[in-house]
């Protein structure tokens, strides 16, 4: 049995200071008050005094409450068990059935070495054009998805899950709306995938603290299965709560803010959770998609500034849309020549002519008059905001790309694309 | 000095350790905090009266008060030997393939193995004689490594002169193999092997003297070579946000660039990207040699995921293998993606250990630190006098929320000889390198005529502000002579500037190449055309930028380039009386 502390020197904020012998870095201790128990981490050693992050929050806990050390850091089981099953930002279960202790690992693991990575190569089919063919999702890829607050980004994160042809599914809540865990919950239920999931959700009501742990409980897991060579992919909603969550220990902790009040090793942070992203070397993969909302839609603040330095593109959702303009999947290059011969033309051609849809839409609203290829563009515009961007369109690639192709056709001439001959020769509709 | 100078823990924050020492510590100087049958590597970066803060190369998870520390006496150092050619290292030299053999998918902490291999032969000539007369930097012999030869040097931490008292015969042998015995001035002697160690932090300056660079370094990227060059042995950086292609560009320098040996500092940046040069350097042909690149290469690679203190050392580990390299009399280009990042690893640092912030928190002697990192370039005369060797740095910036006037990037455009910009905007263009040719600076040489390039310019430039006055006055309220001068700097814009770097022949542009193409193009900036009406005008620019376009992609031995010249020359005959 290990000794118990009861004389707390310190509390401040949710991180709490004990006098302490034998305490490692980074380990776990319960605390006990009259509110219940709590586990804390190990943030800071100074000589005798030991400080504590407190979870479930230092409200309530007075400075005779109980500090018992539990000698190891937050672990979480890999155990098969856990398909199926819905943990809190604790791991504890949240479906009232019982806890799984086997297999426990420990959490925020060492780096993959990269030399055991390997090239991604691997398409990941969603049934939405506008990633389809546009931005093409590829195996072990880390992508946010960049949105304000009040856009479908959980809807379309449930979607993509669904549709992806992966053998687990991990959803990392943080912060998430009670509305919104219910809604993944249930959707994931109606399409027969909950038995290929494992959630870890804290939902906005749970104490601030808890969420820091999600990504690291979900990423952990999803390691320990796919080097049993599962292709596992790994949803985090939100970060941008985790990276809150964060400024708001550091400040506690009086470390010196970098930008916006935001500790100067978010990107570190952030980097050492999307990095674990990854195509090993003869086992399993891992995808990790990312809602990252935008304080104010502004790309500069220090979240999505910092996290677009770390993942492999990013996607915009705006108005209910993928936005064509911005949105980059850094690895389609690896995937898209491989599909079919007219993806990369038909891909490059139609954004090119969306963009100038966009200047003629611009002279439209200033009044210039429009030419016959402006009333051409207009039409195109519109066809491809239907056909392409509503997000509500499901299609195979194939079938988008063929309904590229008509789209062209109904608007311009052969040579107005300026596609290459032998592939107007072979895919542009007979009529 | 004393065996085993130790010490112990008395405060763990992060990747920082403050630590009780017994006798003495030395600034800077190695020490390995004991867990149990782990050593993690640490480095003394502050001592206060009988404490010393010490920031540790690995994760200081399970560390408790009381733990031992070893201090070892060592700043933190590298290896230097043949053998370092191929090798992709961590960012304290650890290297990473004979990790992943002993350790698996994971990089384990406290493993530290030989970063050469000391079981290796090499073929060994003497070139020194007994009784010469040597310094540090002079070469004793030399071994093959591929295909540079590889100079065996008086270590370069002796001092002035030394008498060469033993000189082993040439044959096969091991790096640990004594190759010479050295006697200094009061009879003191010194063993001298293959390998010597070097201290990091430390210039290596074991040559005559420091040149100014006057060659350009030849990139093979037309934009760079012609309007932005790099010389060799000077130094440029390449700002810009993300998703504006400052790693597809590093690439394309490391593949293309007319350097001997290239060094890439992968310093906190994504493992995917890494993985493509590991996986792919080794099958890509060096067209100057007919080699693999990897041959020419050596990869350090501290991702963003890697601990943050050996980020810091990263670049440091990457400079001194470029400067050792250079000391034999090559030239050697160092790629470092991204500085940013090593800069957010010492104000991490500098926040724990709680020093007043300058600005953005970074700590106030960044400055001192960027300048003193880019100032390890240069173009050198080795102690024969003759040869030259030379350094060329080339670092990444990627400025917060892509505003280049945050520190890191301004305190870095004081100290190199050349600004490659790239913008946003010219990315979301799709117009690649996305270099902005307005913006960007070089105070080097170009490989053509510096009158051709202001006239590009100022068609770049008046171009520019057509462009901006038609969207208030729209195209009909333009006038046809400035509407030309817009289409003339597109089409520069587009047949010059822009380059397919996946493309086999326009990714990479030799220097005759570049010179001939651009005599064509300023011969179209300096042409008058007749045009009447915008819409001719643009359809004929469409068609001549098209030709271009293709005599771009075309091999320049090839027919098909012969063909689209004299197409080109046709086409220009029209609307055009200059």
């Amino acid at each position: 049995m290990r000794k118990v502390y009861h004389r707390i020197i310190q509390i401040a904020g949710n991180v709490i200071t004990v006098e302490a012998e034998d305490v490692g870095y980074n380990e776990l201790a319960e605390v006990t008050s009259s509110r219940g128990t709590s586990l804390a981490q190990v943030i800071r050693l100074q000589d005798e005094k030991v400080f504590l992050q407190v979870f479930a929050g230092s409200r309530g806990i007075s400075t005779g409450d109980q500090v018992r050390f539990l000698g190891h850091q937050m672990r979480v089981s890999s155990s098969e068990d856990l398909l199926g099953r819905v943990f809190n930002g604790r791991g504890v279960p949240r479906d009232s059935r019982p806890e799984i202790d086997e297999n426990l690992i420990e959490i925020g693991g060492p780096s993959v070495n990269p030399a055991k990575r390997i090239i991604p190569r691997n398409m990941i089919r969603t049934g939405i054009p506008m990633i389809d063919v546009f931005n093409t999702l590829v195996e072990s890829q880390k992508l946010p998805i960049f949105s304000v607050a009040g856009e479908p980004y959980n809807q379309l994160l449930a979607r993509i899950a669904l549709q992806a042809e992966v053998d687990v599914i991990i959803l990392g809540g943080m912060g998430l709306k009670y509305d919104d865990y219910l809604y993944f919950k249930n959707t994931l239920d109606e399409e027969g995938a909950l038995s290929r999931s494992i959630m870890f959700v804290h939902t906005a009501s749970d104490p601030v603290v808890e969420c820091m742990l999600v990504p690291d409980m979900s990423l952990a897991v999803a390691e320990s299965y796919a080097l049993e060579g599962k292709r596992v992919l790994v949803l985090l909603t939100d970060m941008t709560n985790f990276a809150d969550a964060m400024k708001e220990i550091a400040i506690t902790m009086e470390q010196i803010p970098s930008n916006r009040g935001y500790p100067g090793d978010l990107y570190s942070q952030l980097a050492s959770r999307y990095e674990k992203a990854v195509d090993f070397d003869d086992a399993g993969s891992i995808t990790v998609l990312a809602a990252t909302t935008m304080p104010g839609d502004d790309v500069t603040h220090p979240i999505p500034d910092n996290t677009g330095y770390i993942t492999e593109g990013q996607f915009y959702l705006r108005n209910g849309r993928i936005e064509p303009f911005g949105s980059l999947s850094r690895l389609k290059q690896q995937v898209n020549g491989d599909t079919r011969s007219d993806h990369r033309t038909i891909m490059d051609t139609m954004i090119r002519l969306y963009a100038d849809y966009k200047e003629t839409l611009e002279k439209q609203s200033m009044g210039f008059s429009m030419s016959s290829w402006d009333t051409k563009l207009l039409k195109y515009g519109a066809l491809f905001e239907k056909r392409m961007m509503d997000l509500s369109v499901n299609i195979p690639l194939e079938e988008a790309l063929d309904l590229g192709w008509k789209t062209l056709a109904e608007c311009f001439d052969k040579a107005e694309t300026g596609i290459k001959t032998d592939l107007l020769k072979e895919y542009w509709p007979q009529s | 000095m004393q065996d085993s100078n130790t010490g112990r823990i008395v405060g763990v924050n992060g990747n920082m350790l403050t630590v009780e020492f017994d006798t003495h510590v030395t600034q800077n100087e190695v020490a390995f905090a004991i867990l149990g049958d782990e050593r993690l590597k640490c480095e003394v970066i502050r001592v206060r009266g009988q404490r010393a803060d010490l920031q540790v190369f690995e994760s200081t998870a399970k560390l408790k008060i009381d733990d031992r520390i070893e201090f070892t006496d060592e700043l933190l150092s590298v290896e230097l030997g043949p053998g370092l050619l191929t090798r992709v290292y961590d960012g304290l030299q650890n290297p990473l393939n004979d990790l992943a053999e002993q350790s698996g998918f994971f990089l384990q902490r406290g493993v530290y193995l030989p970063a050469l291999d000391h079981k290796a032969q090499w073929d060994f000539t003497p070139l020194a004689k007994v009784g010469d007369k040597v310094k540090s930097g002079d070469w004793l012999g030399v071994v093959p490594e591929g295909i540079f030869k590889h100079y065996i040097m008086v270590p370069f931490d002796l001092q002035g002169e030394w008498e060469v008292a033993e000189v082993t015969a040439a044959g096969n042998y091991k790096i640990d193999h004594k190759i010479a015995v050295l006697k200094g001035k009061k009879n003191e002697e010194r063993t001298v092997t293959m390998v010597q160690t070097w201290p990091v932090k430390i210039p290596i300056t074991a040559y005559k003297e420091k040149l100014l660079p006057t060659d350009t370094m030849i990139t093979q990227q037309r934009i760079i070579d012609t309007f932005f060059p790099v010389a060799v042995g000077g130094t440029f950086c390449t700002p810009g946000p993300f998703g504006a292609g400052k790693t597809v560009l590093q690439h394309a320098l490391s593949q293309f660039a007319e350097a001997d040996i290239v060094i890439i500092a992968a310093c906190g940046e994504r493992a995917g990207e890494v993985v493509e040069i590991l996986r792919e350097f080794p099958h890509l042909e060096d067209p100057r040699t007919g080699k693999t690149l990897i041959d020419r290469s050596i990869i350090i690679c501290n991702t963003s995921s890697m601990p943050v203190a050996a980020r810091e050392a990263s670049v440091y580990t990457a400079v001194t293998l470029a400067e050792y390299y250079r000391q034999m009399g090559l030239n050697c280009l160092l790629l470092a993606d991204s500085t940013s990042r090593w800069a957010q690893a010492l104000r991490e640092m500098s926040g724990r250990l709680e020093e007043i912030p300058g600005e953005e928190a970074f700590p106030a002697y960044l400055e001192s630190l960027i300048a003193g990192f880019y100032e390890r370039a240069g173009l050198v005369e080795l102690n024969d006098g003759k040869t030259k060797g030379s350094v060329t740095i080339g670092g990444s910036v990627s400025p917060a929320g892509g505003n280049f006037e945050e520190p890191v990037t301004q305190a870095t455009l004081k100290v190199v000889g050349a600004f490659l910009g790239l913008s946003r905007e010219r990315s979301d263009a799709r117009r690649y390198p996305a270099i902005h040719p307005l913006d960007s600076w070089s105070h080097y040489t170009s490989i053509v005529d510096p009158e051709m390039i202001a006239i590009a310019r100022n068609v770049l430039r008046r171009g520019n502000e057509v462009n901006q006055m038609m969207k208030v006055v729209g195209e009909e309220g333009t006038h046809i002579n400035d509407f030309t001068i817009y289409l003339k700097s597109e089409f520069l814009d587009y047949v010059y500037l822009q380059q397919n770097t996946f493309d086999k022949v326009d990714g990479a542009t030799d220097k005759e190449r570049q010179q001939y193409v651009f005599g064509k193009v300023v011969s179209v900036m300096n042409s008058e055309f007749d045009f009447t009406d915008k819409d001719i005008a643009r359809r004929y620019f469409l068609e001549l930028r098209q030709m271009f376009v293709d005599w771009n992609y075309a091999a320049i031995d090839s027919a098909e380039f012969k063909k689209l010249e004299a197409a080109i020359e046709a086409k220009l005959k029209e609307h055009c009386h200059a």
